[in-house]
């Protein structure tokens, strides 16, 4: 059984009240913590090379180092998540909301924050619910609030729901959701959120899973958790694997231990395909990443490794087609949830994104031409120019060039099944 | 008029309280309102314009950015169907479609008794149970065709009141802490544990130049 | 000089050519300078960038290499390196235009813009030649109207944000918003809160697309049927600068000039549509003669004939202080100067005066040192003790708000009731009559009874001496007269000589009138009736005996029976004397009014004689604003009828009582000024038109304070419907537009305008406030924009915007006079008048006091204000 940090407590009954919570070690880490200096804290969190586990897989301890060292400044957790076939933070918020709290409480001292928030996904109605149960909690056992265990260390910590919309996980779209306003991104330069975030002043932005690995970090230091995994992949992470396997679900390896094979194959982990089916396509990283092949199937799941086969880990959610599912109706598909989702502020994401959903729905219901082709892969290229991974855009942030990803992967790897749908005016597949 | 009865109204207050800026209040606050009414009605809109100093304007210009928050009537129930690629594999479009049947409601329709609204939802982080449909964001999942008319039966015949209430209602924990610290601790606070850090990074730095 | 410069310049590379840049400049602007056109549709030079479009993306060298910028939102750094015409800028420019167009319906040909618009026009420079859009398009119910002025058609829109940004940044006025989300995102209102912003006719202007229209304009011409002139906007004292524009001898459409030192490309919609109210076919377009109840047509001829039998031709014939003379707002410099010149220098009257008792004393506004709009705007601190900015001088209040917010400057507002300028206010305080001497005294002492203020002003770094501080002076409640806040400020600018007064009244070129010598006791140049000019000497045919009489005076006078004549130019004393009663009885009994109108209002209506007087844009001349900016007017359209001009009228009727006053038109009038005021020295037409001086020239005008700067460039994508009739309007736009000059004789170095005190300091006279009788109340008697007048009347889409009469009290007083919101009560001035008004309950109404709008009602027999009362109370029952 390899290492469990972030999913340690889950399935033990009651996992997300304060009493279960103390029970198996909590709050340790932040009394640690509060007895270190905080440059020390930020220390260990750059020693564990802790990858940032929101998508852009930047480093958790550099991220704070870049903090822009004004008298205010925030701590903003995001729990947006909504990347598609992504599910891991649902997991942890309605089931460890403690060790979130504490990772939080933990990151808010090392790196001096003046005000804490949690901005929690809307529709996490459970999740809101133990999350808040779990402040009320932390409040009333003394770990959030004025001199907190005693140490003269004081902060207070909110939690926000967000609305419906899957651009507020886009940590400057997040900032202007927090402050009340419409999820619209931010330009970078210069909205880094280290320098100008909420409210103007400088704010680190963590993912969920990033802030729940922090306790664990601190109770067994940087270099333990250094010590798991390979290269940049440090520790372990959460991989929500869907679509067409026999188990699909959570689950926390440690990085580069496994392989894309093994944990759709692996009887204790996806538990393979459906009898006599085979891996069509794999789609690592969220929705926003291009496609692997079967032929990738032994790429180990690791950062780097999977960015050298010109995708992303991204989100580690990894979503599996099987050779009886359609690769054109999930490009249409995955094309109608980025027009749904486009914020709409910059035009060629707001008036593109549903230029190709429309010629995609074409396709897919049957009145498609070959040319059609060729102009997605035109519209497409006035998103993100030269089409290249990672993307170059046109626009104010990544949503834009993530739409073409599907669409240049399926073009690319299915042309064949694209003509059949052409030449034979519909989707040739059973649903 | 008040639009806010007088337990939300004090609600409201204290989620005006937590920010810096009363804005952030907006999305809790409506949120609230749907909580009491259902949905967001311009009255609450206007009043969340009030209590935040903004424009109405504003407040249906953020509003409208997002997917839970309703300016027009919704039923007791909100159903939504995932149909995103997990779900859509595990055959989420099919079960929408089954869905539309038995409610005899299209897209965004309510039924004639107020029961239920439909709507076809983006990836709800249920993956592992597709096709899921979330009511009022409680999720249930996997649903088969029979599964999904059995939850329908069961929400008309209140068997699942206790974990699913009317829409609006979201969160039903309140934050019930202490009030918060006043920032002028937190700002005098912030800057002694900066005056130390840079003390202890000033020594550092003399040690270093000594030992060379 | 040489060295600060270069500091604050960046050499920045576009295209392989090298250019200097100002440090901290947008790229997009510090291309267009050195002549690199980068397209754009949501950049605005006046706005705050948003980089939504995407229309001026450029390739910019970063670490990583070439990669696209907007070009909008980077601003230029040092050894920067741009292309803007790759391929792949080329392409990027391509996609955006074409994705702004496939939702884009085709109704060119029946959309307001059509010829005018940047979406058409870089679509014909940049864009695709067809689409590839096969699919169906966005649709929404075209147009809806989002206020009672503008069309909203959102299908047309392409989400730039200006519109938007506008309301919400400039005007602070966000009652249009994003509604919805993606490709659904519309432009809206809030359900029954339409966009009643007194700036909205500015969205429209700048709308990049025909999403935005006017309804005054709607369907009514295309810019190749325009043609234009530039002018100045007289409907208050700012002086926005505009262009005018008509089409077949026909106003059409105001649009907004930007004027750095003025307007920023800003109107009111007051001003903006107000070209209406010229075109009416109610205009008084003929002379008229009483005959009995009624007049009849008569001609010039037997018109001045009638004059001249009633003006005693020479002074050894009549007692010339018989004759007054009460000169309006609508007039130019140049009628002002010769009507003075006819009153006091032909007739021989000093009674002459251009003020209804809503303003303030000729000799004490000259006494006051001077600050510009942009003295105030930059000011350490302002003290405002004015009438509301944003209802009198709207575009001023626009400036005052981008100041504060942008933090440039700190506002402390003074005065007895709720101005918009409260929210600019770091500190809003309500003054007594009896507070105001102490707080002019001691303001920036320590013994202040406003600490407040005077902290505020202390870290701001105003001096003891007053350095640095602007003091806005009007008239904040009418209630209070006008004596009151002379004595104020004369105190304070005792008290603080180095500070600085910006009058805000509201009446167009007031500060003409009192330059030119429109008041009694002064002559052109401000200069005391004894201190006639050697040339002014030459020039006149006479100099008034002695001092004459103000308004106030002339009408006690009438109603002795002391006054036989009096000339109305352009003023409606009936309707805007703020004693109305006074003003009514006094008139009845006047043995012969003449009135110089453009329509029949209250006073001309009961008029002897009414002689037809051209309109705004029916004559050329000068205007001065506030701040003392002379500022063309020009002449776009012929008079209507038999109109003419006023001064020529004053001619007129010098000729016909045997004297001349020398000029055969306006240019001749203002030569003619520059030579006897020395205030004007160095004014010509020639010099204003030919110096490109869109901002005018401040007076006095000296060789060191000689303001003229080059003409900005026309962005004519930020204000589109100019730059189209030139290029294509009619021929008579070209030959009157003044092209920039960059190395003219004009570009003289930018001074500070002098400030000069031409009269001698005047003695601040205190009275004691009246104690309140018991019963009454206070008054807030004051303007609102929309406030009844003859102009409003006859705009036909303004008209319905004009305030209701109402009274407003605090809940609290309501509920003492026990009456409900939408009651009635009667209201009783000192003298007994009533009238019955609806109450409106507002909370920001102090306890003890009923609001009142000036403008808002007419009752006979009543006036809340009473001419000698140094303070008004009201009684106020329940009716």
């Amino acid at each position: 059984m390899s290492t469990k940090i972030v999913t340690a407590r889950v399935g033990i009954p009651d996992s997300f009240l304060l009493s279960t919570y103390l029970e198996n070690g909590g709050y340790a880490a932040f009394k640690k913590a509060l007895s270190m200096n905080p440059e020390d804290v930020h220390a260990e969190v750059t020693a564990s090379g802790m990858l940032g586990r929101g998508g852009a897989g930047f480093e958790a301890g550099r991220k704070w180092s870049m903090l822009k060292q004004d008298p205010i400044r925030y701590l903003v957790v995001n729990g947006d998540e909504s990347e598609p076939s992504t599910f891991k933070d649902h997991l942890l918020v309605e089931n460890d909301p403690h060790q979130l709290i504490e990772g939080t409480l933990i990151t808010a001292y090392a790196i001096g924050a003046t005000r804490a928030f949690i901005y929690l996904r809307g529709e996490f109605a459970l999740g809101l619910e133990r999350v808040q149960t779990a402040i009320n909690e932390a409040y009333a056992y003394g770990a959030i609030g004025e001199n907190i265990f005693g140490s003269g260390f004081s902060i207070d910590l909110v939690l926000q729901p967000g609305a419906g919309a899957y651009i507020c996980g886009e940590e400057t779209a997040l900032i202007e959701s927090l402050e009340g306003k419409r999820g619209f991104p931010r330009i970078k330069p210069p909205y880094f959120p280290a320098v100008i975030g909420l409210y103007g002043a400088p704010t680190i932005v963590n993912n969920v899973e990033t802030m729940s690995n922090i306790p664990w970090i601190i109770s067994n230091g940087g270099k333990a958790f250094a010590a798991l995994g390979k290269g940049r992949s440090t520790g372990t992470r959460l991989f929500a694997l869907s679509g067409d396997v026999m188990k699909p679900g959570n689950y926390e390896l440690e990085m580069t231990s496994k392989t894309f094979r093994e944990l759709i194959y692996d009887p204790a982990l996806g538990g393979g395909l459906k009898e006599g089916r085979s891996v069509k396509a794999v789609i690592p990283g969220g929705v926003s990443a291009p496609w692997i092949g079967p032929d990738n199937l032994d790429l180990p799941l690791g950062q780097d490794e999977v960015a050298q086969a010109g995708s992303m880990l991204g989100s580690g959610s990894i979503i599996v087609l099987d050779d009886h599912s359609c690769a054109v109706r999930a490009v249409w598909r995955i094309t109608k949830f980025f027009n749904r989702e486009s914020c709409g502020q910059c035009t060629p994401c707001r008036e593109g994104s549903g230029w190709i959903e429309k010629i995609m729905h074409r396709i897919e219901l049957g009145s498609g031409t070959e040319s059609d082709l060729d102009l997605l892969l035109d519209v497409c290229d006035n998103i993100a120019p030269g089409l290249t991974w990672p993307p170059q855009q046109t626009t104010i942030c990544v949503l834009g060039p993530s739409i073409p990803s599907s669409v240049v992967s399926g073009i690319k790897m299915f042309r064949d099944e694209f003509m059949i749908h052409i030449k034979e005016e519909g989707c040739p597949f059973v649903h | 008029m008040s639009f806010f009865n007088p337990e939300n109204l004090e609600k409201a207050q204290v989620l005006i309280g937590l920010y810096p800026d009363k804005r952030s209040a907006l999305i809790p606050l409506c949120h609230l309102a749907q909580g009491q009414h259902g949905h967001l009605s311009n009255e609450a809109m206007e009043q969340i314009a009030d209590l935040l100093e903004i424009q109405p304007a504003e407040v249906l210009g953020t509003a409208s950015f997002y997917d839970m928050l309703h300016t027009e009537e919704v039923g007791k129930y909100l159903v939504g169907v995932c149909t995103n690629v997990a779900c859509m594999l595990g055959g989420g479009i099919e079960l929408l479609e089954h869905a539309s049947d038995v409610l005899g409601v299209p897209l965004g329709g309510t039924t004639e008794d107020g029961m239920f609204t439909l709507e076809e939802v983006e990836c709800v982080a249920h993956c592992d149970k597709a096709p899921c449909a979330q009511v009022n964001y409680r999720f249930f999942g996997p649903l088969a065709n029979g599964d999904f008319d059995q939850l329908l039966d069961d929400l008309r015949n209140d068997r699942l009141s206790e974990s699913v209430p009317p829409h609006g209602v979201l969160s039903r924990v309140f934050r019930d802490a202490p009030a918060m610290v006043p920032l002028e601790i937190i700002h005098r606070e912030r800057r002694a544990m900066d005056d130390e850090k840079k003390a202890r990074q000033a020594a550092l730095n003399k040690d270093a130049g000594g030992n060379q | 000089m040489s060295t600060d410069v270069s500091q604050n310049l960046v050499t920045v590379s576009i295209d392989g050519k090298e250019i200097l840049a100002g440090k901290g400049e947008l790229l997009i602007a510090a291309a267009e300078k050195a002549g690199v056109f980068i397209p754009r549709f949501c950049y605005h030079n006046r706005l705050p960038q948003v980089g939504m479009c995407r229309m001026c993306l450029v390739e910019v060298k970063g670490p990583r290499g070439f990669s696209l910028q907007p070009a909008c939102y980077l601003p230029v750094a040092d050894g920067m390196e741009v292309v803007t015409e790759s391929e792949k800028v080329k392409k990027a420019q391509d996609g955006v235009l074409e994705y702004l167009l496939i939702n884009h319906p085709l109704d060119c040909p029946v959309c307001d813009k059509g010829g005018e618009c940047p979406l058409q026009d870089q679509t014909m420079a940049y864009g695709p030649g067809e689409s590839r859009f096969a699919e169906e398009k966005r649709h929404w119910e075209k147009p809806i109207a989002i206020s009672d002025l503008v069309l909203l058609d959102r299908e047309r829109c392409i989400q730039c944000d200006r519109c938007t940004r506008f309301a919400d940044v400039v005007a602070g006025d966000a009652l249009i918003e994003f509604v919805g989300r993606g490709d659904h995102t519309e432009i809206n209102v809030f359900p029954d809160r339409p966009f009643s912003s007194y700036f909205s006719g500015n969205t429209v202007q700048i709308c990049p697309v025909g999403a935005l229209t006017a309804v005054p304009y709607r369907f009514k011409a295309r810019p190749w049927d325009l043609s234009q002139v530039e002018s100045s906007c007289t409907t208050c004292s700012m002086g926005c600068r505009i262009m005018v524009q008509s089409s077949q001898n026909e106003l059409t459409r105001y649009l907004g000039l930007d004027a750095d030192s003025i307007n920023h490309g800003w109107l009111c919609d007051k001003g903006r549509f107000g070209h209406e109210a010229i075109n009416s076919s109610d205009r008084v377009t003929v002379p008229l003669v009483r005959k009995g109840d009624s007049f009849v047509e008569t001609t010039w001829a037997s018109a001045l004939e009638l004059i001249a039998s009633k003006v005693p031709s020479s002074r050894s014939a009549g007692d010339p202080d018989r004759i007054g003379f009460i000169l309006g707002s609508r007039l130019t410099n140049e009628d002002i100067y010769s009507w003075v010149k006819l009153a006091k220098g032909v007739i021989g009257s000093d009674s002459v005066d251009s003020q209804l008792g809503d303003g303030l004393k000729g000799e004490v506004i000259a006494s006051l040192r001077r600050a510009t709009i942009n003295d105030a705007v930059s000011a350490k601190a302002i003290l405002a003790f004015t009438g509301d900015i944003k209802e009198e001088i709207p575009v001023l209040f626009l400036r005052l708000r981008e100041a504060v917010k942008s933090g440039w400057t700190k506002m402390a507002t003074i005065g007895t009731h709720k101005s918009s300028l409260d929210k600019l206010s770091e500190v809003t305080a309500s003054v007594s009559v009896d507070q105001l001497q102490l707080l002019a005294r001691e303001l920036m002492r320590e013994s202040s009874r406003f600490p407040e203020i005077t902290k505020l002003f202390e870290n701001q770094g105003v001096g003891a001496d007053g350095d640095g501080l602007v003091v806005l002076l009007g008239r904040e409640n009418l209630a209070w007269d006008q004596s009151v806040v002379e004595a104020f400020a004369l105190e304070l600018s005792r008290a603080l000589p180095k500070a600085k007064f910006l009058v805000t009244i509201r009446n167009a070129n007031f500060a003409g009138s009192i330059d030119l010598g429109a008041v009694p006791r002064l002559l052109p140049g401000r200069l005391p009736l004894e201190s006639a000019s050697p040339m002014m000497r030459q020039k006149w045919a006479g100099l008034p005996d002695r001092a004459g009489r103000g308004v106030k005076e002339m009408l006690s006078a009438a109603l002795q029976g002391e006054l036989d004549v009096l000339f109305l130019v352009g003023s409606d004393p009936r309707e805007d004397y703020v004693d109305s009663v006074l003003a009514n009885s006094a008139l009845d009994t006047v043995g012969f009014v003449v009135s110089v109108d453009t329509f029949l209002s209250q006073s001309s209506a009961k008029a002897d004689l009414v002689l037809p007087a051209s309109s705004f844009a029916e004559k050329s001349g000068t205007t001065t604003n506030l701040e003392g900016r002379v500022l063309t007017l020009n002449q776009k359209v012929a008079p209507k009828g038999l109109c003419r001009p006023d001064w020529a009228i004053a001619c007129e009727i010098a000729l016909e009582l045997g004297g001349d006053l020398g000029f055969g038109s306006a240019a001749e009038v203002l030569d003619e000024i520059a030579e006897v005021s020395p205030l004007h020295w160095g004014l010509s037409w020639n010099r204003l038109e030919r110096s490109a001086a869109i901002e005018g020239m401040m007076i006095p005008v000296s060789a060191t304070s000689l303001s003229i700067r080059p003409r900005a460039m026309l962005d004519e994508i930020s204000t589109p419907g100019i730059a189209s009739v030139w290029d294509q309007g009619l021929a008579s736009s070209k030959t009157t537009y003044v092209e920039t000059s960059t190395n003219s004789e004009d570009d003289e170095p930018v001074g500070e305008p002098a400030t000069q005190t031409v009269a001698g300091m005047v003695e601040p006279i205190w009275r004691l406030a009246p104690v309140q009788p018991l019963g009454f109340m206070n008054l807030a008697y004051s303007r609102k924009l929309y406030s009844q007048g003859e102009h409003l009347r006859n705009s036909a889409h303004l008209v319905h915007l004009v305030v209701e009469a109402k009274c407003r009290v605090s809940g609290k007083t309501a509920e003492k006079l026990g009456v409900s919101s939408g009651g009635s009560v009667l209201i009783s001035d000192k003298a007994g008048g009533e009238g019955q008004f609806e109450l409106e309950i507002d909370d920001s109404v102090p306890n003890g006091t009923v609001e009142l709008v000036r403008g808002s009602f007419s009752i006979p027999g009543f006036s809340p204000v009473r001419s000698g009362e140094t303070v008004n109370y009201v009684k106020v029952e329940r009716a």
